[in-house]
C-alpha cells in the first residue's frame, strides 16, 4: 500500500504565537509557519493504512524551502517514511488551481503510484478546501487511466485488502449529524474531516502505532534537511513556469476586507461598590436569577 | 466476523506485581501481552511508598529490573522511626532493628514515576517476544467460552484471547470479583490509605532530616492524634519532596464517622512536624487508595482457571503493624507466577499454571508471611499475648512515670520485634491506648508548634488532573442507612461540604423527610472505598479516563 499526504505550511494562529499589525494584517515574518493542523488528521489516517496493511507514507507539500522544517514536524509529531516538497520561485503565489496542477505532477513523479491519496479538510490560512479535490482532478486529467474516486469529509476507513475497496464514513455536507458510508475502489483520493478517528480495536495495531510512532520520532530528531528531504523544482517535474505559480493562477483576489469586529452581544454597565443605588440594582438584576426565574 | 487475537499470556495492570509478572514471562521467552488503563503506567497509583527487597523473597525489583533505584526510586531509608504521640507529649523509639532486619535494602518511591520507568522496560522485553505493553486500555471482564475463562474483554479493544490471564490489577480487582475470588463486602478486610506529596528542596530535607545527601528516613506516627480511629500516619523523604500520609482500617473509619482528609491534616498539623515543615507548606499532590489487609483477604488459592492473581488483587498487602509491604510482595507474586507459567507451560500444560503458582507461594514462604499463624490465634487468644499484657500495665500501671520508665528499654525492644508485630490485634489497645499512654508516661512535650494551614479539600481537589467521562460508579441504594457511610469515608467528600463525590440531601416525599445521598464522579480518585461502605455498583473508568495522579 503506498500513501501520499499533501501538506502545507500555515501561520500558527495560536495565541501567543501568532502576530498581527496594527491594521489586523498578519504578519508573516514574525508568525512562524507549522503544519496545517487539518493535515496532520489526514497524516493520522494515513497512519492507520499503514499500521494495518503496511506500505509506505510519503508526506509532499508545495511551497519555499522553509516547508521543509513543516514536513519535519509531519514526520515527527505523526508520521512519514519519506518527504517530498516541490519547491522553487516559480512556484510562488500560486492559486489553488496552479498549486493543484503542481502537485499532481508531483504525485505522478513519486516512483510507485499512490493507493491513497490523503487531504486535510481546507487549510488554517486560505480556507478555500479546494486544492485537494483539484489536485485529484488534475490527476485525472494528466492520466486518464486512473478514475480515482474522490470521498471528502472522512471521520472513518476501512480498507479490505483482498477486494482492494476501501469503505469510509463521511460527513454529508459537512453535517456531523448526517452520516454516510461509501465504499469504494482502491485507487482512491480521501480528504478526511477533523473529526476524523483513528481507531484501532487490536492490541497487535495499537502494538504496530507505537513501534511506528517511536521510529518516525527518532527519523524526525536526527533528520537533515539538506539530505533527506526530496526537493524537485520545475525542471525537475517538467513544468513549464507559465503554467505555475502565479503565471499559472487564474484566480484574481479583487481585495481583501478586514473582517470587522462582531459588535458584543452583552451589554455592561460599571458599577463600584461604593455607588449605593448602582448596588442595589445590580441585586434587584441578581434576584431574578437566585429565586431560579 | 474477524478472529480474537491470541497471546500466550495476558497481564492486567502495570504496577509493581504486573511489572514483574510480565518481566519474568519475557525473561522465559513467553508472549506477553500488558494492558494498563492508566494514560501512562502509574497515573492511577498510590502507595507510601517504601520498596523493599527482603532477603528471603526470590525475587526483588532490581533482580527483574536492574538500574531499578538509581533510576526509578528516590531516597533510601536508612533511619526508621515510631513516635508515640499523647497531645503534645512525644515518645520516639527507634525502629532500626526491625527495619533492617531481612531487609537487603528499602527505598522511597514515587509511584507515577516508578511505574511509568518500570513500564517501560516492561514494553522494551515484553515487545522482543511478539507481545508489549498498551496503556489506555481498561480490562472489563473475563472473556469465557462455555464457562471457561479463555482470555479478557476490554473496553477499547476486541476481545482477547489467552493461554493464562495474570490479574495484577491491585486492590478493586474486577477480574477477582468477576471470577468470583474476592468480594468487596466488608470493611474489616481493608485499609484506607491517604497522602499527600510535599514539597521541599533537596538541600532542606538534607538538613531538617539531619540525613546525608541522597539518603532519607523514615517516620511513623500513632497514638491519640487521629481522634481514636485505628491506624498510624508515616512521612517518608523524597528527593525533592516528602510523602506524608495516614493508614486506617476502614471499619473503623467508617465506624467513627471520621473525615479522612481531617485526619491527614491533624497530622500534618502536629507540632512535631513542625521540625520539618518549619511553617512551609506546598502540597503537591493528594491522593488516596484502599489497602488490602493480608491476614483477612490474601487468597490461599488466588488462581481460578487460566486466571492467575497477583499482588493486592489477591489481597496480597502485609501490614507488619505500622510496616506496610505491599509492593515487595507483588512483586515476589508476579514472579512466581510467571515462573509457574512457564513450567506449566513446559509441561504442556498450561492449565497446572495455577496449582503450581499457589504451592510456590507456600513453598517459598510467601503466604505465611501474608497470613501469620500466630494472628490468626491472636485474634481469639489475644488476652494472654504480651503485647496485650504491656498494653494493661501500662494503661493500669501505678508506678507512675518513674516506674514506668523502667519499661522504655523493654517498649522500645517489642517495637523491634517482628514476632509481636507479626501478631499484633487490630484492637484500638495496640494502635491507640499502648501509643498514647507511652507518649504520655515516657514522652516529653515536643516545643514545636504547628504553623502549617493544609490546603482545603476544595483546593486539593481543584489541583488534581481529571479526564472526565461517563460516570463509572452508580449508587444502587440511595438510602442514607445503605450509602451514608460513604459521605464521610469517602477522601474527597465531606459533611456539608458540596463540591465532593457524596452528599447527604434530604428529600421531601409524601410529606415526610427522608435521608438520601447523592454522588457525582467526576472528583473522585478512585480510591475504592465507596464500592465497600456504600451499596453500589463500582467499576474503574475507561482507558485513560478520571483522574491522573503526578506523583502517587
Ligand atoms: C497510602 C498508601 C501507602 C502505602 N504504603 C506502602 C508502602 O510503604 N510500601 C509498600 O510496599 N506498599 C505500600 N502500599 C501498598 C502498595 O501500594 C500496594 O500493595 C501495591 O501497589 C500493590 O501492587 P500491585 O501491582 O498489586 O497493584 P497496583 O500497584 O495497584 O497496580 C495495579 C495496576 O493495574 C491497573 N488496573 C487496574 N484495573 C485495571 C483494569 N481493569 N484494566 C487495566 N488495568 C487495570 C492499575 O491502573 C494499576 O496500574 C501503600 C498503599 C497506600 C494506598
Ligand atoms: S467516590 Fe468512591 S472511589 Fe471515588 S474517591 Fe470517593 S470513595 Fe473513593
Amino acid at each position: 500500500m503506498h500513501m501520499v499526504t499533501l501538506t502545507k505550511g500555515v501561520p500558527d494562529f495560536r495565541e501567543g504565537k501568532v502576530s498581527f499589525d496594527e491594521d489586523g494584517h498578519l504578519e508573516r515574518g514574525k508568525t512562524p509557519t507549522v503544519m496545517n493542523p487539518n493535515d496532520k488528521v489526514a497524516l493520522q489516517a494515513a497512519l492507520q493504512t499503514k499500521v494495518k496493511h503496511g506500505g509506505h507514507v510519503s508526506l509532499l507539500s508545495m511551497g519555499p524551502p522553509g516547508y521543509k522544517e513543516v514536513l519535519q514536524e509531519g514526520m515527527a509529531d505523526v508520521y512519514a517514511d519519506d518527504l517530498c516538497l516541490l519547491s522553487d520561485r516559480e512556484m510562488g503565489a500560486a492559486d489553488t488551481w496552479a498549486t493543484a496542477m503542481t502537485i499532481a505532477t508531483g504525485i505522478e513523479m513519486l516512483d510507485e503510484e499512490p493507493d491513497i491519496i490523503f487531504a486535510g479538510f481546507k487549510t488554517a490560512d486560505g480556507e478555500t478546501g479546494h486544492t485537494g479535490p483539484q489536485t485529484n482532478w488534475c490527476i485525472d486529467i494528466n492520466d486518464e487511466l486512473t478514475d480515482r474516486p474522490l470521498i471528502t469529509h472522512v471521520i472513518s476507513l476501512d480498507i479490505d485488502e483482498d477486494t482492494n475497496t476501501v469503505r469510509a464514513k463521511r460527513l454529508v455536507e459537512g453535517d456531523v449529524s448526517e452520516i454516510e458510508t461509501i465504499e469504494t475502489d482502491l485507487p482512491a483520493f480521501i480528504v478526511t474531516d477533523p473529526e476524523f478517528e483513528a481507531n484501532y480495536r487490536r492490541a497487535e495495531h495499537r502494538l504496530r502505532y507505537k513501534d511506528l510512532r517511536e521510529q518516525t520520532q527518532e527519523r524526525a530528531a536526527a533528520l537533515d534537511l539538506d539530505e533527506d528531504v526530496t526537493v524537485w523544482d520545475h525542471e525537475a517535474l517538467n513544468l513549464d513556469p507559465d503554467f505555475i505559480g502565479l503565471d499559472g493562477s487564474p484566480t484574481i483576489v479583487s481585495g481583501v476586507d478586514p473582517i470587522p469586529k462582531g459588535p458584543s452581544e452583552r451589554e455592561a454597565r460599571v458599577v463600584t461598590p461604593d455607588d449605593e443605588d448602582g448596588m442595589e440594582a445590580v441585586f434587584e438584576e441578581l434576584n431574578a436569577f437566585a429565586a431560579g426565574d | 466476523m474477524t478472529e480474537y487475537e491470541h497471546y500466550e499470556a495476558v497481564v492486567v495492570g502495570a504496577g509493581p506485581g504486573g511489572a514483574a509478572a510480565a518481566a519474568a514471562l519475557a525473561k522465559q521467552g513467553i508472549e506477553t501481552l500488558v494492558l494498563e488503563r492508566g494514560a501512562d503506567a502509574g497515573a492511577k497509583n498510590v502507595s507510601g511508598g517504601l520498596i523493599y527487597a527482603e532477603e528471603w523473597a526470590p525475587y526483588t525489583i532490581d533482580d527483574l529490573f536492574p538500574g531499578f533505584r538509581e533510576a526509578a526510586a528516590e531516597r533510601p531509608v536508612e533511619e526508621y522511626y515510631i513516635h508515640n504521640i499523647a497531645g503534645e507529649n512525644v515518645k520516639t523509639f527507634d525502629l532500626d532493628r526491625i527495619h533492617h532486619r531481612g531487609t537487603e535494602w528499602c527505598d522511597a518511591v514515587l509511584r507515577r514515576r516508578m511505574d511509568s520507568w518500570l513500564a517501560e522496560r516492561v514494553h522494551e522485553m515484553t515487545r522482543e517476544t511478539g507481545g508489549g505493553l498498551l496503556t489506555d486500555v481498561r480490562v472489563n471482564g473475563l472473556l469465557r467460552e462455555g464457562g471457561t475463562i479463555v482470555g479478557v474483554t476490554c473496553d477499547e479493544l476486541d476481545p482477547i484471547e489467552a493461554d493464562v490471564v495474570i490479574a495484577a490489577d491491585g486492590v478493586n480487582s474486577e477480574l477477582a470479583r468477576d471470577a468470583g475470588l474476592m468480594d468487596w463486602d466488608d470493611p474489616d478486610d481493608w485499609f484506607q490509605g491517604v497522602k499527600a506529596v510535599v514539597d521541599m528542596e533537596p538541600e532542606v530535607i538534607d538538613e531538617r532530616f539531619d540525613v546525608r545527601p541522597e539518603t532519607g528516613s523514615a517516620h511513623l506516627f500513632s497514638g491519640d492524634l487521629f481522634d481514636g480511629v485505628r491506624g498510624g500516619g508515616f512521612l517518608y523523604t523524597n528527593e525533592d519532596s516528602l510523602s506524608i500520609g495516614t493508614v486506617f482500617h476502614l471499619d473503623s473509619l467508617a465506624d467513627e464517622r471520621a473525615e479522612p482528609h481531617e485526619l491527614l491534616d491533624s497530622l500534618l498539623t502536629h507540632p512535631l512536624l513542625d521540625q520539618w515543615l518549619q511553617g512551609e507548606y506546598e502540597e503537591r499532590e493528594y491522593a488516596a487508595k484502599l489497602v488490602p489487609d493480608s491476614k483477612r483477604v490474601a487468597h490461599p488459592s488466588p488462581h481460578r482457571g487460566r486466571l492467575l492473581l497477583v499482588g493486592d488483587a489477591a489481597g496480597q498487602m502485609q501490614a507488619q503493624g505500622p510496616i506496610i509491604k505491599g509492593m515487595n510482595h507483588a512483586v515476589t507474586a508476579g514472579g512466581l507466577a510467571a515462573e509457574a507459567v512457564a513450567e506449566a507451560q513446559t509441561r504442556g500444560n498450561v492449565r497446572a499454571a495455577g496449582a503450581l503458582y499457589e504451592q510456590k507461594l507456600e513453598d517459598e514462604g510467601v503466604m505465611k508471611r501474608l497470613r501469620p499463624r500466630r494472628y490468626r490465634a491472636t485474634r481469639f487468644v489475644s488476652e494472654s499475648r504480651p503485647v496485650n499484657r504491656l498494653g494493661r500495665t501500662l494503661v493500669n500501671s501505678r508506678l507512675g512515670a518513674a516506674g514506668l520508665k523502667l519499661f522504655d528499654g523493654l517498649l522500645e525492644r517489642s517495637f523491634n520485634s517482628p514476632f509481636v508485630l507479626g501478631m499484633i490485634p487490630d484492637t484500638k489497645m495496640t494502635y491507640v491506648t499502648i501509643p498514647e499512654r507511652v507518649g504520655e508516661v515516657l514522652g516529653d512535650p515536643v516545643d514545636g508548634e504547628s504553623r502549617v494551614e493544609p490546603p482545603e479539600l476544595d483546593d486539593r481537589i481543584g489541583d488534581l488532573t481529571y479526564d472526565v467521562d461517563d460516570p463509572h460508579i452508580e449508587v444502587l441504594d440511595d438510602s442514607f442507612e445503605a450509602s451514608g457511610t460513604a459521605v464521610t469515608a469517602c477522601p474527597v467528600s465531606a459533611e456539608g461540604f458540596g463540591g465532593g463525590c457524596y452528599r447527604e440531601e434530604t428529600v421531601q416525599t409524601n410529606g415526610e423527610a427522608e435521608r438520601k445521598v447523592s454522588l457525582d464522579t467526576q472528583p473522585c480518585v478512585e480510591c475504592g472505598t465507596c464500592a465497600v461502605v456504600a451499596d453500589t455498583h463500582w467499576e474503574h473508568p475507561s482507558g485513560g479516563k478520571g483522574v491522573q495522579f503526578e506523583q502517587g
